[in-house]
């Protein structure tokens, strides 16, 4: 692959080795070796040096690419990719090689300057210079950027999101540079070079990164330029650059590692020193110097691996994994040491459980899936390269081991972040990480032989894997706790006794028991989760436990961090297809079993490179092998066209409604102001539609004065009345489309047309998309009257508030799903807006969307005048969906080990085949539900795992595979199954199959469903966990919460009975319950209800600067609420302010902005700007929770007088209301049940 | 006469095999994922009323023929089929729709039920066969 990249550059093949890793030119392969000493004295030294000769050190990855290979950039993405890859591959080589490193570069994501050096530079140095700033930072800023990042590795990503606002994310992908031409992808991909860490996509990105880069943080660079020396000193000897230059595959010897060690072991010295001039660094450099000065000793045997625990985590992935389950655990405490308390058995023979699993599981499958349509196979055999550098690596790792684990216990910081939310992997760990790092002797340093090390280490790993881990897992089993947690999660609960059920913060997924090694490498919960995050091991055990087998994914979310991975091969199993995870098993140097069928598959050669520590042999320290989440940039074998460009239809109702409506106006001035950040490159192809009882097309191809429009007024036969001048280059018509947008409001102002064509309107919209894919944007005003589709009204006002049932959930005509599913063939997503205010039959009009993948939106009453709070909500959405990230042409394939299978997939898609679901377009708010059932005993295993795999062309035409994969453990006991329970997720997929049984069967059908479902639940935990004699309703702690969800849902607008519900509003709901990702879909159904008035500093968070006060969780009663209060509902889609009657003067004041509370006005729908702490405080509080969500929300301020206060009231809802029961009497209802 | 009826009873229960046959083999096809499920379904609902009036038509033969105890075996899976087709929700494509069949074990419940059909198919084939022979012999 770098011969071949050579040739592209026209580069001296040797020279361009040594450029790979660290820069381009000849020259840096000389001063590598021998300029070494230079580098340490400083960074500022090193720093000019790199970039003035070479160009390419300084220069962020696009700057090296450019000169290079000037021509290749433009014509052929194939190029730009290779030039990124270099770049990634170098970075990654410092990610990986050093697991501080790496570490560091995370971390530096986040702290601004460092973060873009990680990505653009490969070089290995950056770590250590980079860590240790980032850290620093992170505490401080970790939090601005919300999430915290969970891979590591994928530092670029870091860039990207740290540079862009969060809510720009979706642009991430879409900045790609416009050297990248997508159609080349495909040919490309021979050319590639290995692994590019940072996608050839994101090249731009890291240019102008890298300039930044390069201006603030010069330290950085200069250890970057040590990186390189190590990188290609280390795995190969200097003599083996040549070899480097070559094939990773082909490079036939390590052998040069003991002379490569010595040099090596220089630069290690000189980048540490540079880190060292960072004070507060010096820490983390030092480790890395520890790692390094372990090896000397390295005679030590396994044993010592034994010793420590922390190990394996520095190395691989640095040490995030072990702050990481660390801080989960105790937050704020540093670990006591670890005891191994009986609950540790548990844990370590779940660990243990996870090596042995592969093994036993043995018999692969020779079933053969032949792959998704799309995706083929790439045909490598792993040529076998004999050569392995086998030796010595062992004695190295041990030592180290050793170091780490002593440090272990120190390295816990008691950091305020800790408590934060979610994500483990980002931010949590990196604080953590630092204190330990810093606690190592600095003498590390001093020994430096080791070059060896990374791969040695990477020997032992893989030759004993798992032995290893499960030893770790033991050591860190008293701090890992999962013992207590699961103690505490089986604690039987006596719902009719306790009614303070609620945490204090909102919930979090449970911990899956695995060992802290899988455990640090699992996927992210937000982006996959399982109902049961342990998994029975029968079918007859999740029978007896009464609660649903299932996974929510969330799989395009936006990420703050994301390995992106550039390969020739991208390695999978032979025979499930399944692609290779952190979770698979090296059996020897060449083969891996899968995980997933257990068949044993060979390594290829390539894959045995590991670019990242530039070594040979290192397979399990491949980015693939490291992260849960990865995204590979595919090649041509995964298209089955060119990638399509971004191509948006508007299709805009323009009838005497939808003028009264007045949507339109806003609708322009949002397109207008986002047209240049619609996702997209320069091939991005816009086209508008309108509709009464005709239809309009707009000509605007270049060149013309002003838009043409187009009138076709058969609507019984559409067709297109031009070809190629409707969808208009969005860069060349700009103007025209500019024109258009702002003469279309009062165009169509007079309009006095009643009748509303949909119909035809979707079919011309299908017709005219056909030949490309692409999205299309629906606003709709009312029921469609007139053609193909035309609807009647079906509701019947008079059985709102039935309770015997409700007719017409689903489509009253079969014409939107056949277009759909037209639509999802030809790559087009249709998302609906639907902005009515009499019926429009929202059931039928949903299936457009539901089968072609896109979304739906409803805004019922809205008028741009008489609702100013939906017009606000329009617009903010209408921002939000134009700007965010999209997928085009996407299919999503979810894999699970032997045994388990998917019956049933909730969401918005068309289900291809089994296991694949078409997506014509794929969204970042959308998500996904499957339910499953064990086929098999999983008995011969115990580690099950999901792999969703999302394969899509990114709006820059890049076509890419987005793998999630997770792993959970397998259990036989019941009290398990109810110890790893996962509430939230559990009531998330209830729900999904609630609508589709209030659809298929009936609405009361689905409630008594809902209700059984804890009843269930309660008597089975009864009959066989609990062997209390207790009476009352006894849950485990797990789930303890359950049966306050159930009635929360009950008393939906989607499932409510009796109280009065229009039936788009509870078809729409429905429609959001199915797409809706779990932690909105959680805050739909069981709003957080905070007090305000008197927020205190206890548990604040500190977010750069600013203090993010943490009230806690309320229940959802009017008990909780007081008159003199100021009380916060968070209902997901909207905030509620409540304002009491007697409410504190000084709340009203300095928050609200008014004298008095009868001074407060009866629509306020903002909080005013004030400079008062309170308001600061509060208003910080509202940002932040705004920040954990893809659409802002709206801000309702409620007196309590007002009559609005009824919608704030139906949240309450553990309180009676007029139809449904309170809480208390849904337990007893429920008890007897039981007692029947 | 009686062999006539029979005969013709034979034609169609043989038709009505291949169906079954072709249901199986669609279906097999879909779960191997070598059609998709758009295709298999717009295959399959085009047979779904051939199939319904195949059914129906024996069962008239043999209620006109004044066969009882072979009317009632076929009533049963005629009056399914009936059944079947009437209880499309609108908004299905038919009685396979391809957003469904992957759902909640549909595929294999019409997998099982195609099966069902083939094997009563089958020993009804062997009946008109017999009471062909038997009308045969006796005429």
């Amino acid at each position: 692959m770098w011969a071949s990249g050579r040739e592209d550059r026209a580069m001296s093949a040797p020279g361009f080795t040594n450029l790979n890793s660290s820069s381009s030119s000849s020259q840096d392969s000389t001063p590598n070796g021998g300029a070494a000493p230079l580098y340490q004295n400083g960074p500022a030294q090193t720093y000019p040096y790199m970039h003035t000769p070479s160009g390419y050190y300084g220069a962020p990855p696009q700057q090296q690419s450019y000169p290079t290979i000037p021509a290749h950039s433009t014509p052929a993405p194939n190029k730009a990719p290779i030039m990124n890859r270099s770049h990634s591959a170098n970075y990654y080589q410092n990610n990986q090689q050093h697991p501080l490193p790496q570490h560091h570069v995370a971390s530096s994501a986040y702290s601004a300057p460092p973060s873009s050096a990680p990505p653009s530079q490969p070089y290995t140095t950056l770590h250590y210079s980079a860590p240790p700033p980032s850290n620093a930072q992170f505490n401080q800023q970790s939090f601005q950027q919300q999430n915290p990042p969970y891979a590591t590795p994928g530092s670029y990503c870091g860039q990207q999101s740290y540079h862009t606002p969060p809510a720009q994310h979706s642009q991430q992908q879409q900045q790609q540079p416009s050297l990248v031409p997508a159609p080349a992808g495909g040919p490309g991909a021979p050319l590639y070079p290995i692994v590019s860490y940072p996608s050839a996509p994101r090249s731009s990105h890291y240019g102008t990164l890298s300039s930044y880069q390069s201006a603030s943080t010069l330290g950085v660079l200069p250890t970057q330029t040590g990186a390189p020396l190590h990188q290609y000193s280390t795995p190969r000897s200097a003599s083996t650059q040549p070899g480097h230059s070559v094939a990773p595959s082909s490079q036939p010897t390590v052998n040069g590692s003991t002379a490569a060690q010595a040099i090596v072991p220089r630069h290690y010295d000189q980048s540490h020193q540079a880190s060292l001039s960072y004070d507060s660094y010096s820490g983390a450099s030092h480790s890395s110097g520890g790692a390094d000065a372990d090896r000397p000793p390295s005679g030590t045997p396994s044993a010592s691996v034994h010793s420590s625990p922390g190990h394996h985590q520095e190395f691989e992935k640095g040490a995030c994994h072990l702050t990481f389950i660390v801080c989960y655990l105790f937050p704020p405490h540093p670990p006591p040491p670890p005891p191994p308390p009986d609950g540790y058995v548990a844990n370590s023979g779940a660990s243990s459980g996870s090596v042995t699993a592969s093994g036993p599981a043995a018999a692969p499958s020779s079933s053969s899936s032949d792959d998704d349509d799309d995706e083929e196979e790439d045909e490598e055999a792993g040529g076998d390269t004999s050569s392995s550098t086998t030796g010595s690596a062992s004695p190295v790792l041990n030592s180290f081991d050793s170091l780490e684990g002593g440090s272990f216990p120190d390295s816990l910081p008691p950091s305020s972040d800790m408590t934060n939310q979610a994500q483990p992997y980002s931010s949590y760990s990196y604080p953590s990480m630092q204190p330990a790092y810093q606690q190592r002797p600095s003498s590390h340093t001093e020994s430096s032989p080791s070059h060896n090390q990374y791969g040695q280490p990477g020997y032992q790993q893989y030759s004993q894997p798992f032995p290893s881990l499960s030893q770790l897992s033991a050591a860190l089993g008293g701090l890992s706790g999962v013992p207590e947690l699961e103690v505490e999660a089986l604690r039987p609960v006596n719902l009719l006794q306790e009614r303070n059920l609620l945490p204090p913060r909102p919930l979090e997924a449970p911990e899956p028991n695995l060992s802290p090694d899988l455990k640090k490498v699992n996927c992210s919960p937000q982006t996959f989760r399982c109902t049961l995050s342990s998994i029975p091991q029968t079918q007859a055990l999740l029978n007896k436990a009464r609660l649903p087998l299932g996974l929510l994914l969330h799989p395009f979310r936006d990420l703050q961090q994301l390995p992106v991975i550039t390969s020739n091969t991208i390695v999978r199993c032979r025979s499930c297809r399944t692609y290779i995870n952190p979770f698979i098993t090296f059996l020897d140097q060449r083969r891996w079993k899968c995980n997933l069928c257990y068949r044993v598959n060979d390594v290829p050669d390539e894959f045995m490179y590991n670019p990242v520590t530039r070594s040979y042999g290192e397979p399990h320290k491949r980015p693939e092998v490291q992260n849960a989440t990865v995204e590979f940039i595919a090649s041509s074998d995964y298209m089955l066209r060119p990638p399509q460009p971004a191509v948006y239809l508007f299709v805009l109702d323009v009838s005497h409604n939808a003028v009264e409506a007045g949507y339109l106006k806003f609708f322009c001035e949002s397109l207008l102001e986002n047209l240049d950040k619609l996702p997209g490159d320069t091939r991005t192809r816009v086209g508008f539609l309108t509709f009464d009882n005709t239809i309009h097309f707009y000509n605007l191809q270049e060149g013309l004065s002003q838009p043409q429009m187009l009138v076709v007024s058969d609507i019984d036969d559409v067709f297109i009345p031009s070809h190629d001048s409707l969808m208009v280059n969005l860069k060349e018509s700009k103007e025209l489309v500019q024109d258009l947008l702002t003469s279309l409001p009062t165009m169509f102002s007079q309009n006095r047309e009643t009748h509303s064509a949909l119909g035809p309107a979707l079919q011309a919209a299908f017709k005219l998309m056909s030949p490309t894919g692409g999205r299309v944007t629906v606003f709709q005003t009312q029921l469609p009257s007139l053609g193909a589709g035309m609807l009647q009204s079906r509701e019947d006002p008079n059985q709102r508030s039935s309770t015997k049932g409700v007719q017409h959930l689903g489509p009253a005509t079969d014409f939107y799903k056949k277009l759909a599913l037209d639509c999802s063939g030809q790559q087009i997503g249709v998302d609906l807006f639907l902005l009515s205010s009499q019926y429009a039959d929202l059931a039928s009009l949903a299936c457009i969307s539901k089968y072609s993948a896109g979304s739906i939106f409803y805004y019922p009453s809205f008028h741009y005048i008489h609702n100013p709070a939906q017009l606000e909500k329009f617009q903010k959405d209408l921002e939000r969906y134009l700007t965010r990230k999209i997928g085009f042409e996407a299919v999503m394939r979810i894999r699970c080990t032997k045994g388990l299978s998917i019956h049933t997939f909730h969401g918005n898609f068309f289900v291809r085949s089994t296991d694949l679901l078409s997506l014509a377009n794929v969204n970042p708010d959308s998500a996904f539900a499957v339910q499953m059932s064990i086929e098999d005993s999983l008995a011969d295993t115990s580690l099950a795992c999901f792999q969703a795999a999302l394969l899509y062309t990114s709006s820059k035409g890049k076509r890419r595979i987005r793998v999630h994969t997770l792993c959970l453990p397998v259990v036989n006991q019941l009290s398990d199954v109810y110890a790893g329970a996962d509430v939230q997720a559990i009531t998330c997929l209830l729900a999904n199959m609630a609508i589709d049984r209030s659809i298929s069967s009936s609405l009361s059908d689905a409630r008594d469903a809902l209700v059984n479902a804890v009843v269930d639940l309660v008597t089975a935990y009864k009959s066989s966990v609990s062997n209390l004699q207790q009476s009352g309703l006894v849950v485990p702690a797990a789930l303890r919460l359950f049966p306050l969800y159930i009635l929360a849902l009950l008393k939906q607008k989607a499932l409510r009975t009796g109280t009065s519900t229009r039936l788009d509003e509870r078809v729409f709901a429905m429609c959001e319950f199915k797409t809706q990702p779990l932690q909105q879909l959680m805050r739909i159904v069981h709003p957080d209800l905070y007090r305000l008035d008197n927020m205190s500093e206890q548990g604040a968070l500190h977010l750069n600067n600013t203090v993010v006060p943490q009230p806690p969780l309320l229940h959802l009663s009017a008990e909780r609420l007081s008159r003199d209060g100021a009380f916060l509902m968070d209902c997901g889609d909207a905030f509620y302010l409540w304002i009491g009657k007697c409410c504190n003067e000084m709340f009203i004041r300095d928050v609200l902005g008014c004298p008095s509370y009868a001074s407060v006005p009866p629509n306020m729908s903002h909080i005013p700007e004030l400079e008062t702490p309170l308001s600061e405080r509060v208003r910080a509080f509202f940002d932040w929770l705004q920040d954990n969500r893809a659409f802002s929300s709206t801000i309702h301020v409620v007196k309590d007088d007002a009559s609005a206060k009824a919608t704030f009231f139906q949240n309450l809802v553990e309180d009676r209301s007029e139809s449904a029961s309170s809480y208390s009497e849904f337990l007893q209802h429920v008890q007897l049940q039981v007692s029947k | 006469m009686e062999a006539a009826v029979f005969i013709l009873a034979l034609v169609d229960c043989c038709a009505l095999i291949f169906l079954s046959v072709y249901f199986i083999i669609t279906l097999s096809d879909l779960e191997c994922d070598y059609i998709n499920a758009r295709a298999c379904c717009s295959k399959l609902n085009k047979w779904v009323i051939p199939e319904m009036v195949g059914q129906c038509l024996s069962t008239m033969l043999m209620l006109v023929s004044m066969h009882w105890f072979i009317f009632l075996l076929n009533l049963p899976v005629a009056a399914w089929n009936f059944y079947r087709h009437i209880k499309v929700p609108m908004g299905n494509t038919g009685v396979f729709d391809p957003t469904e069949i992957h759902n909640r074990g549909q595929l294999k419940s019409h997998m099982k039920e195609a099966m069902i059909k083939l094997g009563y198919h089958l020993l009804c084939f062997f009946i008109y066969l017999y009471s062909m022979i038997l009308a045969l012999i006796n005429d």
